[in-house]
Formats: C-alpha cells, structure tokens, sequence
C-alpha cells in the first residue's frame, strides 16, 4: 500500500507538473516543470526497481539535458520573462487531437491489462532482487547481450556530435 | 621478440600522440620523434628478422589439403617448443609423404617455422569470443622490416622536403599514424583486428593526400581516394562477415584459412566471401575497375606518395590476399589452372597501367600508373598460384618504387615542378646522384639482370608457366616489355635533352640523397634473396598455409629468364629507339635547311623515324594508349554521368514529344478539374510542421480506434 | 501496484508531449515536450518489462539507456537546428518556417 500512495503523489505531480510545462507562459518556467516532471519520473523508476535507470535519468537529463535547454533558451530569447506569443493558433486543434489520443490508448490499454498486477517484489530478499535486475545486471547485459547496440549508440552519438557541430558553428 | 611483436605497431602509435603533444614545442617540430620511433621500430624488426631466421623449423605441414588439416590439432604456438610433440607431427608427415606423389613428397615433408601467435580475448557477445592477438610468420616478418625501413627513410626524407610546411608537425604524426596502421595490419592475428590497421590507414591516406587541402584538387583527390577504396571496403567488410560465420564464428586469420582448405566452410560462402573480400582488395590495391584513385592520390607530398606507393597502403590488399590465401585458393580453384578472377583482374590491370604510364607528362604519374601495373603483376602472381613470387616481388617493387617516387621528389624539389615535357630534361649533369639512383630503380622496374626486379619478375613469369597459366606468362612477359619501354620515356624526358625548366637546379641535400642512395643499394641487392640454391626468401617466408594448398614454388630456370631479359631489353632498346633516337634527327633538322636538303636519302629515316613516332607509337600512344585513357576518364569516371546524361535525354524527349503533345492535350482539361480541386486541399499545405503533426497523430489516433473496434 | 498505473501515467504524459509538440511555439519549448514523449516511452519500457520477470526487466532498463543517450543526441542536433533559425531569423517562431507551404 505505502508504494501505491507514493505512486499516487508522484503521478499527481508528473501530470501536474508537465502541464504546465506545455501551458506556462514563461520558457524559463517550462524548463523548471521539466526538471520536476524528470525528478518524479526517476523516483518511478526506483518504485520498479530500476535503480540504476533512475540515477542514469537524474544525471543525464536533469544534469546534461536540461543544462542543454537553458543554454538554448539563453541562446535564442534576449528577454527572459512571460511572452503571450509562445502559443500558437492551433492551441484547439493540439487539445483535441491529445484529448481524442488519450481516450485511445487509455481504452487500449484498459483492455490489454485490465487489473494485471506487477510482480511483488517485496518478499523477494535484496541480494535476490540485486542479482537479477540490479545495476550489475544491467550492465552485464550491456556489454554482452546488447554490446552490438551499444556499440551503434556510441556511434549514432558521435554522428550527433558532428551533426551539431557542423550546424551550429559560424563559418 | 616473435612474442612481444605488438611493441612495433605500439611505438609509433606513440610517436603519433607524442608528435601532436609536443611536436610543436621541439626544435625539429616532432621530425626528430616520428624518426627515433622508425629507427626503434627498424630495429626491432630486423631483431624480428633475425629471430625469425633462427627460429628452428619444427612443424611439418602434410602435403596437399585432402588429407584435412584440422585432424591434426596443432596451432602453431603448441607445437613451438613442446619436443615431444615434434615426434608426434613427424610420424604423421611420414605417412603423408607417402601418400604424396612421387618427388614432391620429399620437398614438402621438410619442416618448417611454425608461426608465433599470441592472442588474448578482447571481448565476448553472445557466446564468441573476440580475440585481438599477434601472429608472426615470414610474411609478417618480411612486411615488418619492409615497412619500417621504407617508412624511416621517407621520415628522414621528409625533414628535408616538407621543410618549411605549415603543417610539418602534424605531417609527421599523420606519416607515424600510417605506419602504425599498415604495421598493425601486419601483425594481426584475427580480421577484426587487421580491419583497423586497413581503417587507419585510409583515413591517413586522407589526411595525406588532402595535405595542402587549401588547393581545391588536392582536397579533391584525397575525397576521391577515400571515397574509392570506401567502396571497396563495403565489400571487405561483407567478405569478413561472411568469413566470420562460414569459419564457425571466428575471427582468426589461422582457423579461417584451415576452415577453408579442410573444405569445412560451404562452397556458396566461401565463394560469395572471397569475391567480397577481393572487392576490397580492388579497391585497396588499385585495382582495375577501381584503380582510377592512385593517380590522382599523387596530389599528395612526394613522400607520402612514396609511402602509400612503396610499402603501405597499396600492398595491403595484396597482403591481404596473400594471408588469407586458403580462402582465395579454395574459392577460386587457383591450383587447376584456367582462367580464375583473381589472376584476370591483375592481368587486365597491368597491361591497362602501363599503356596509361605512356601518355603521361607528368613523372609522379607514370610512376603512379607503374605502381597500379605492378601490383597487377603481384595480384595476378597470388592468381596463378606463384605465392612467394608476389610477396617477393611485393618485397623488392618496396624498394625500387620507394626509390622512384623519392627521386622524383627529389627532382621537384629541385625544378619546383612534376611536368616532365616542360620543366625538366638534361638533369643528369645537375644531379649526379638522384639521376644514378634513379637509373637504378628504372633498370629494377624493368626488370633487368641483375637488378631486384628482375629476379622477383621472373619468378611470377615461371610460377604462371609452370602452373599451367600460359596466357598470364605471356600477358606478364608483354607487360614487362611496355614497363621497360615507358620507363625509358619517362628517363629520358627527365634526364637528358634539354633542359627546358626555369633556373638552376641543383643536387638535393643528404636528408635527401642518403635514404636514395640505401633504397638502391636494397634495388640492387635485395633480388639475391631469391638466388638460385640459395633462396632465402622462400625459405623465410614458407609457411603453413600454402603447404597445406599444396602450392608450389618453382626454383629458377634459365631459359624463361633469358626469354624474360630478351624481352626487357627489347622494350628498353624500342623505348630507347623512340625517344633517345628522336633527338638526334631533330637536332640535324634543325641546323639548316642546306643540311637537310644535303642529307635527303638520311630523310627516309627521319620518315622512318614519322612512321616510328606517328603509326607506332601514335598507335600506342594516341590509340591504345588514349583509348584506355579514355576509356579510363570517360567511361570509368563518367559511366554515372552517362547514365545521368542518358536519362536526361530520355527525359527530355518524353517532355517534347509525349508529355507536350498527347498527354498534355488529355490532361489540360482534367487539369482543370484538379486545379479546382486541388486550391481546396492547398489551404492545409500550410508549410507548417505542427499542423502536419496535428494531422499525423489525429489521424493515426482514428486509425488505432478503427483498429481496437473492428478487431 | 498494477501495471496500468504506469502505463496510463505514459499514457498520459505521452499526450501531454503530444499536445505540447503541437501547440508551441517556441522551438525550444517543442523540443521540451518531445522529451516528455521519450520520457513516457521510458516507463512503458521499464514497467512492462518489470511485468515480464527479471531478464525482460534488464532489457527494459537497457533500452531505456538506449533512449535517455538517444534523447540527448536528438537535443544536441535538435538545438543545434534550433539556433540556427534562430540565427538566420532572429526568432524562434516556427510559424514562421514555412518553407514546405504548397
């Protein structure tokens, strides 16, 4: 019961939080909201037992990713403060087709699962849970079973890099 | 040292970094480190040589590959040192050589060197085990001391021609970079690992080639360089798939040749991987279809080029081969005789080469187009079976061509020019000693007795007459005359004459001569490896691969060598007749008119010498010779802008003649109709992304519901 | 807990990405709301991998590494892309960049 009231609050402020990422007014807001919206989400991960994901998604995004949106945001607006102009005339349109997508899936949903629970992993001892699906786990299956991905990231990785270098540089 | 070979590749991979860090800051701006990292690399190679040498031959190979390889169990490093194994293979070798035919049997049961390997597991997927590792053989020893000593003489060559450069520091890391990637290539036990030394030194060849990137042609040829044996290398990079899966998972160049001898590996596999593996080696080696970069590649520094040409880059490919030369042998039956790819892709490269190398003003070019026939005659050599033959002849080509492309550097260096026609002639009295040397690797790559090239020549022509490959002899032996007969064009147009450059040039530097002067003293010397009786070559690098093909090395015979110098002298007196001859009627002609009239009968020869220059060699020259270059510019460079041009034509026709008139007349009035039509469903192309997203996810969301309530 | 606790969160913040892509204005703040999107990918792949036993649990952990590094690459060039308009504009208003307008 105790994760089911956390998850409650957690969710309560991941919606919250990520609508007003999409509504505030203020870019500098938004990226705040996105930082709350990212917290709750790895404190989910955590709630599932996947810790590592949860410290990979706290420094990542909130330390690489989100540092990445202010440089941008500092980049591309001379005035920092609220702007009526950050919404566009199709604000309609955009609640509609989100609204229509979500009854649409939740109903997928719904009737995929129904009441299907997450296995308990409460009774399970933590060296148990550890050597399953801990952070050892994970990175073996890194660096054996996905080593070919992992392998294609890094390079998708420096294909980015180049990408934006070549974009973004003056020449 | 056999053990520990790694610290070759390692120490002037060092260099690379240590020249970047703190090349700058020295006095000789990293010259000084890229050398000291040659000349300890030199060393240990010829300590590699050395122990190599005195390696006691302690494995017997059986004879032919029918009786399977892989029952006998013993990769090299078990065998070394264990002496009771030795008993053990000996017993075995004795009752093959029984089973062997006749004589043969005796020569093949001799032992040999077993190869040193050392490897050790990088990493693991899926149940493989990625090995990196080394593997030292003859061949690798051979290549070893080749490269290093080539690549320390261009480094001392360098100091002096790139003297000045605004790039000298990062040239000698970018030369170390290289020599690190052909070195690695060399000792590598397993594909993955030999793939990288190949990467690196494309990617080197880039950066060299493209050395004075701010010209617009060199970035050019440096682009169409990479970009070509890029192509290639698609096919390397299947062929090793392949190879990886047909050989049971592997990687490791040793169990991937017995996989293929032993007939382990399916027929359609070792087909398909070989062709695609020798893609790569097209592309790599200059190859026919693929051989259009090597020239242009000279926009590079004359060192480099000397380095890409002599020892690195270019023979990769054919050491390639050569290393893995069960797989070709296997795939492309090279032991029955006949006409197989890898001999016809060689054959047709050396005759097309050297009749480009005709045409050609510039010097840096006909040597170019004589690189890309002489890999032809080792490509060709590996075709026919005459294995040792290539490696020699890729050992000694090393030599005479490194000495060739730094003469000709040092010529430049001298005239600032490559033009030969316009900036060069009469330099024989001006440089004593780049023109010696220079003679020197002309006469080797002719191929005259006694020099390097002669002897390794030879064996290539015997290993394909003895083989049963007539037609690859003769295809050698015409090659042999035209190299000789170019090479004397190409001599003389330099050397004497005339001079016609601007200023006054003088002899090069020690930084220059002395590496010229060891490179001829190697061009003379290095063909006596292979002397009759004595034939150290052959026995040094023997090795377990073509015993187990069961290939055959074929010892000197006189009468195909007396044929084979007939043959060159024959090109060097017609190239001799051509140009050297030319020069006296002109010199008659142009005294007076009086002289000419006087001497009219002498005037049927200079019309002899118009039949000589217009029919032969303007058949040679303006036909063959420019039809191949032709053929080489327009329909190998521009068969896709044929087919564009092509295309468009058809385009255009179709636009006048059906699309103007029949369909133009029915649509109009359709048209309208879906003009109308069309202005309604122009109001949503807004140009807008989000719109189009609005649309995107409504319409997939519609799509989803339909799908959730029909099914 | 049920599953479909987090995978209508997903569902949810997914559409709010949704609504967020298509209704801002502002390049930055769209890139904001693709993350949202990634974001509610990344627990759909950790909760119906977790469902699945412990190794469809690793794997589900894995791929969302794979999307949290993909993510960052797609902010890179996506900023990148960003700032440019930027550049050449002096704004970042995509209603503006209507190139594709037919």
């Amino acid at each position: 019961m105790p994760e089911n009231i956390a998850f409650g609050i957690l969710a309560l402020v991941a919606t919250l939080a990520a609508l007003r990422v999409v509504t505030t007014r203020n870019v500098v807001h938004a990226a705040l909201y996105l930082v709350v919206v990212l917290a709750t989400v790895g404190a989910l991960y955590v709630l599932l037992a996947a810790e590592f994901v949860a410290a990979v998604q706290i420094l990542i995004y909130i330390g690489a990713i989100l540092v990445l949106f202010l440089f941008g945001i500092m980049l591309t607006r001379p005035t920092i403060g609220t702007d009526t102009g950050l919404d566009n005339d199709q604000r309609w349109i955009a609640g509609v087709t989100g609204l229509f997508l979500l009854g649409v899936l939740s109903f997928v949903l719904v009737d995929a699962f129904g009441d299907e629970q997450l296995p308990d992993l409460g009774g399970v001892s933590r060296e148990a849970l550890t050597a399953e699906r801990g952070t050892a786990a994970v990175g073996d299956a890194i660096f054996s079973t996905y080593l070919v991905p992992f392998e294609v990231v890094s390079v998708l990785l420096l294909a980015a890099l180049v990408g934006a270098i070549v974009l973004a540089r003056r020449d | 040292m056999l053990e520990s070979i790694w610290v070759i590749p390692a120490v002037t991979f060092a260099s690379f970094w240590l020249i970047l860090f703190f090349g700058k800051r020295l006095p000789k701006h990293g010259a000084e480190i890229g050398i000291a990292a040659l000349g300890i690399a030199f060393v240990l190679s010829c300590v590699a040589v050395v122990e190599w040498n005195a390696r006691p031959a302690d494995e017997v190979v059986e004879a032919g590959h029918e009786t399977g390889a892989l029952e006998e169990g013993h990769g090299g490093a078990e065998v070394d040192d264990e002496g009771h194994a030795l008993g053990e293979v000996q017993t075995l070798a004795l009752e093959s050589a029984v089973e062997a035919e006749g004589g043969e049997g005796e020569h093949e049961a001799e032992p040999i060197r077993s190869a040193v390997e050392r490897n050790l597991t990088w990493f693991s997927f899926g149940g493989v085990d990625v090995t990196v590792g080394t593997a030292v053989d003859g061949l690798t020893v051979v290549l070893l001391f080749t490269v290093a000593l080539i690549s320390l003489l261009v480094h001392v060559f360098s100091t002096n021609y790139m003297h000045g450069d605004v790039r000298f520091t990062y040239f000698f890391a970018a030369l170390s970079l290289f020599t690190t990637g052909m070195l690695l290539l060399v000792v590598s036990s397993s594909l993955l690992q030999a793939l990288f030394g190949w990467e690196l030194m494309a990617l080197c060849s880039f950066m060299l080639i493209g050395h004075w990137w701010e010209k617009k042609p060199n970035s050019d040829a440096a682009m169409k360089a990479f970009l070509t044996t890029r192509t290639g290398d698609i096919g390397l990079l299947v062929g090793i798939v392949i190879m990886f899966f047909a050989a049971g998972q592997t990687f490791d160049i040793a169990a991937i040749n017995e996989a293929a001898l032993s007939g382990a590996m399916a027929e359609t596999a070792l087909v398909a991987g070989a062709a695609a593996l020798f893609i790569g080696v097209i592309g790599k080696s200059a190859q026919f279809p693929l051989h259009t970069w090597l020239p242009d590649a000279m926009a590079g520094p004359t060192p480099v080029s000397a380095l890409i040409h002599a020892a690195t880059m270019v023979v990769a490919g054919v050491y390639l081969v050569a290393r893995l030369y069960g797989v070709f042998w296997e795939a492309f039956d090279i032991g029955a005789g006949g006409v197989n790819p890898i001999a016809l892709i060689g054959g047709i490269t050396i005759l097309i080469a050297a009749a480009l190398a005709f045409v050609q003003t510039d010097i840096k070019k006909v040597l170019a187009y004589s690189t890309v026939s002489q890999l032809g005659y080792m490509v060709m050599a590996l075709g026919v079976g005459a294995w040792t033959a290539a490696i020699f002849h890729l050992f000694t080509h090393a030599f005479f061509k490194g000495l060739l492309f730094l003469g000709a550097g040092s010529v430049s260096h001298a005239v600032h020019s490559f033009e030969m026609k316009d900036d060069m002639g009469g330099l024989r009295k001006f440089m004593p000693v780049t023109y010696t040397t220079f003679m020197i690797g002309s006469l080797a790559l002719a191929g005259l007795f006694p020099f390097a090239g002669f002897w390794s020549k030879d064996e290539i022509l015997l290993g394909a007459a003895e083989n049963g490959y007539r037609l690859f002899e003769v295809v050698g032996i015409v090659g042999a005359f035209m190299t000789a007969a170019y090479m004397t064009r190409c001599v003389y147009l330099t050397f004497f004459g005339r001079y016609r450059g601007h200023g006054h040039p003088h002899e090069s530097p020690p930084a220059i001569t002395v590496p010229l002067i060891v490179l001829a003293v190697f061009s003379v010397g290095a063909g006596f490896l292979n002397f009759p009786g004595f034939e150290r070559f052959f026995e040094l690098t023997e090795n377990r691969v073509f015993l187990l093909a069961g290939v055959e090395h074929h010892s000197f015979e006189v009468f195909p060598a007396v044929v084979s110098s007939a043959v060159v002298l024959a090109g060097l007196a017609f190239g001799g007749m051509l140009f050297f001859a030319r020069h006296l009627p002109r010199g008659v002609t142009a005294r007076s008119g009086a002289a000419r009239a006087g001497y009219s009968f002498l005037v049927n020869k200079y019309y002899l010498d118009h039949l000589y220059t217009g029919v032969v060699i303007g058949s040679i020259k303006g036909g063959i010779a420019r039809a191949a270059y032709w053929i080489n510019q327009k329909v190998i460079d521009g068969v896709v802008n044929g087919v564009g041009i092509a295309s468009k034509r058809t385009g255009s026709w179709v636009y006048r003649h059906i699309d103007q008139q029949v369909v133009d007349g029915a649509v109009n009035g359709a048209g309208f109709g879906a003009e109308g039509f069309g202005g309604i469903l122009r109001t949503i192309q807004t140009g807008r992304v989000q719109q189009y997203g609005a649309l995107l996810f409504g319409a997939s969301a519609v799509l989803a519901l339909t799908l959730v309530i029909f099914i | 807990m049920l599953v479909n606790q987090f995978l209508i969160l997903g569902a949810v913040l997914f559409c709010i990405g949704v609504y967020g892509v298509l209704a801002r204005r502002n390049g930055v703040l769209v890139l904001m709301s693709i993350e949202l999107i990634l974001n509610a990918v990344n627990i759909n792949l950790v909760a119906l991998g977790s469902l699945q036993g412990p190794e469809a649990a690793v794997a589900g952990q894995v791929f969302t590494l794979f999307v949290v590094t993909i993510a960052a690459a797609e902010v890179g060039v996506g900023l990148a892309i960003v700032l440019l308009i930027y550049r050449n504009r002096a704004s970042v208003d995509l209603d503006e960049v209507d190139l594709m307008k037919g």
